[in-house]
C-alpha cells in the first residue's frame, strides 16, 4: 500500500512562501492498493493536483469522506477525473439525519455557491457510508464516528497486510480531565488501534488547544498520546493550523516530542510526502 | 478491548462535568458509568462498583415505587428507555448502598444514532426538595 499526502492544511488553504515545505492545501490523502486500486481521503484543495496526477489509465476513483466541512470538500469541483467521461468516480461519505449526502453536498455544489450543480457531475456516484466494515476494491475498510462536530468519521484502511488510520480532524481529549482515559473510553481507539500508519490531527499547540476546547481538534501532545495509547507504529501529523508556517511546525513538532517521548516515528504530515507500507 | 460508541462516550464527558446525577448504560442496559453527584445519591463510588450486567444493577438499589412495591427490572426508568426507545420520567425509592433510603425523580432517554440505532439510554435524577 502506497500513502501518498496532497493536503495537509487544516480549516482553510494557506498558501506562500512560509508554508511551502509542508503545503497549503487542504485535507487529502491518495492510497494506492497493491494492485492499483486508486482510494482518496478526503477532497480538499489537495485533490485539485491529485486529478490532473492521476494520468490516464485510472478508470475507477474511490472517494471517502470523513465529513462535509468545507476544508474537506472544497476540492471536489476541480477534480478533473469528475468531468473525465472515461473515469467514474464513487464518493462515500456520512449522511445525517434530515438530510441525505446528495443534499448536503448539494449546498455547496450548486448556485450561487459554486457554478456547476453537483447533478450535472453525471461521472459522480454517491453513497451513504455502509454500517460496519465494508469492502472498496481491495481495500477493507471500517469507518466510525469520532469526536469532532457534526457527523464525522474516521477511517481504517487494510490492504495488502497493512493498516492506515485516517483521523484528520479529531478531538479525543474533549472533556478529559487527564488524557488518554481507558483506551475504551477513548474515541477513535478501534480505528487507530495497532495501525502501520496513523494520520491524525494535530492542529494545536497546547497551550492554543486551551483556547479552543471544543473546536474539534487536538494538540499535538494529544496526538502523540493517542499515538501511544493506540499502538500505532507512525504517527503523521495532520490538518496543520493555518496560522502555523512551516517553522512553526517544525517547532511545535520538536516540543511536543520533547514533552511527551515518542511512542513511535513521527512525521508532521507535508505535502507530497509519500509512504510505502507492507 | 473494544471501544464504545462515540455516543456514550460524550456523554460520559459531559455528564462528567455536570452537577446533576447523571448514571448511563449501554444497548443491553449494561451499566458503564456514573458520575459523582450520582455517587452521592446512589451511595458507592463508580470506582467501586465498575461495570456491571442490567439484571444485577437494576436491583442493587432496591427500587420502589411511592407505594413501596418492588419495582422490576424491566420497570426500571433506564430500561424502559433502552427497551422501549422513549423517554420516562418518575418518581421512586431507592436504597443507597450506604443503607440511606431516598426518595428520586428520575428522567431516562435512549441515545439514538442517526441511523435509528440505540447504543444505550441516560438518566438524570434527583431527590426533590422536601
Amino acid at each position: 500500500m502506497r500513502v501518498c499526502l496532497w493536503g495537509t492544511r487544516g480549516s482553510v488553504a494557506a498558501s506562500g512562501a512560509d508554508t511551502a515545505r509542508y503545503g497549503g492545501n487542504t485535507s487529502c490523502v491518495e492510497v494506492r492498493g497493491p494492485d492499483g486500486s486508486v482510494l482518496v481521503l478526503d477532497a480538499g484543495t489537495g485533490i485539485r493536483r491529485l486529478g490532473r496526477a492521476l494520468g490516464c489509465g485510472v478508470r475507477r476513483i474511490d472517494l471517502v469522506l470523513t465529513h462535509l466541512h468545507m476544508d474537506h470538500i472544497q476540492g471536489l469541483g476541480f477534480f478533473d477525473p469528475l468531468f473525465d467521461p472515461e473515469v467514474e468516480t464513487h464518493l462515500w461519505g456520512p449522511a445525517s439525519t434530515p438530510l441525505d449526502l446528495r443534499g448536503r453536498l448539494a449546498r455547496y455544489l450548486s448556485p450561487p455557491l459554486f457554478p456547476v450543480h453537483l447533478r450535472d457531475m453525471r461521472r459522480l456516484i454517491l453513497h451513504a457510508l455502509p454500517a460496519g466494515e465494508f469492502a472498496l476494491g481491495e481495500f477493507r475498510i471500517v469507518a466510525d464516528r469520532v469526536c469532532h462536530p457534526g457527523f464525522t468519521v474516521g477511517y481504517r484502511i487494510v490492504a495488502g497486510g497493512a493498516t492506515v488510520a485516517y483521523l484528520p480532524d479529531h478531538e479525543p481529549a474533549l472533556g478529559v480531565t487527564r488524557f488518554p482515559m481507558r483506551a475504551d473510553w477513548t474515541s477513535g481507539y478501534e480505528l487507530a488501534r495497532d495501525a502501520d500508519l496513523l494520520v491524525h490531527d494535530a492542529q494545536y499547540s497546547l497551550g492554543e488547544y486551551a483556547d479552543h476546547v471544543g473546536w474539534g481538534h487536538s494538540a499535538l501532545d494529544h496526538a502523540l498520546a493517542f499515538a501511544r495509547l493506540t499502538r500505532a507504529r507512525h504517527l503523521v501529523t495532520f490538518h496543520h493550523d493555518p496560522a502555523h508556517d512551516d517553522d512553526d511546525i517544525d517547532r511545535l513538532t520538536a516540543e511536543a516530542k520533547a514533552a511527551v517521548p515518542a511512542p513511535c516515528a513521527v512525521t508532521a504530515g507535508a505535502e507530497g510526502a509519500v509512504f510505502e507500507l507492507g | 478491548m473494544s471501544q464504545k460508541p462515540i455516543e456514550l462516550i460524550l456523554m460520559r464527558q459531559l455528564a462528567s462535568s455536570l452537577a446533576m446525577p447523571i448514571f448511563l448504560v449501554d444497548a443491553d442496559g449494561a451499566l458503564v458509568f456514573y458520575n459523582e453527584p450520582a455517587e452521592r445519591v446512589l451511595g458507592l463510588r463508580f470506582e467501586e462498583t465498575g461495570e456491571m450486567p442490567a439484571a444485577e444493577w437494576s436491583t442493587l438499589w432496591d427500587p420502589t415505587d411511592l407505594a413501596g412495591r418492588p419495582l422490576a427490572p424491566e420497570q426500571v426508568p433506564l430500561m424502559i428507555a433502552v427497551t422501549e426507545r422513549k423517554p420516562v420520567h418518575v418518581e421512586l425509592w431507592i436504597r443507597g448502598l450506604d443503607g440511606a433510603r431516598r426518595r428520586i425523580e428520575a428522567t431516562a432517554f435512549p441515545l439514538m444514532r442517526p441511523t435509528n440505532q440505540v447504543i444505550g439510554a441516560v438518566v438524570l435524577f434527583w431527590e426533590p426538595a422536601s
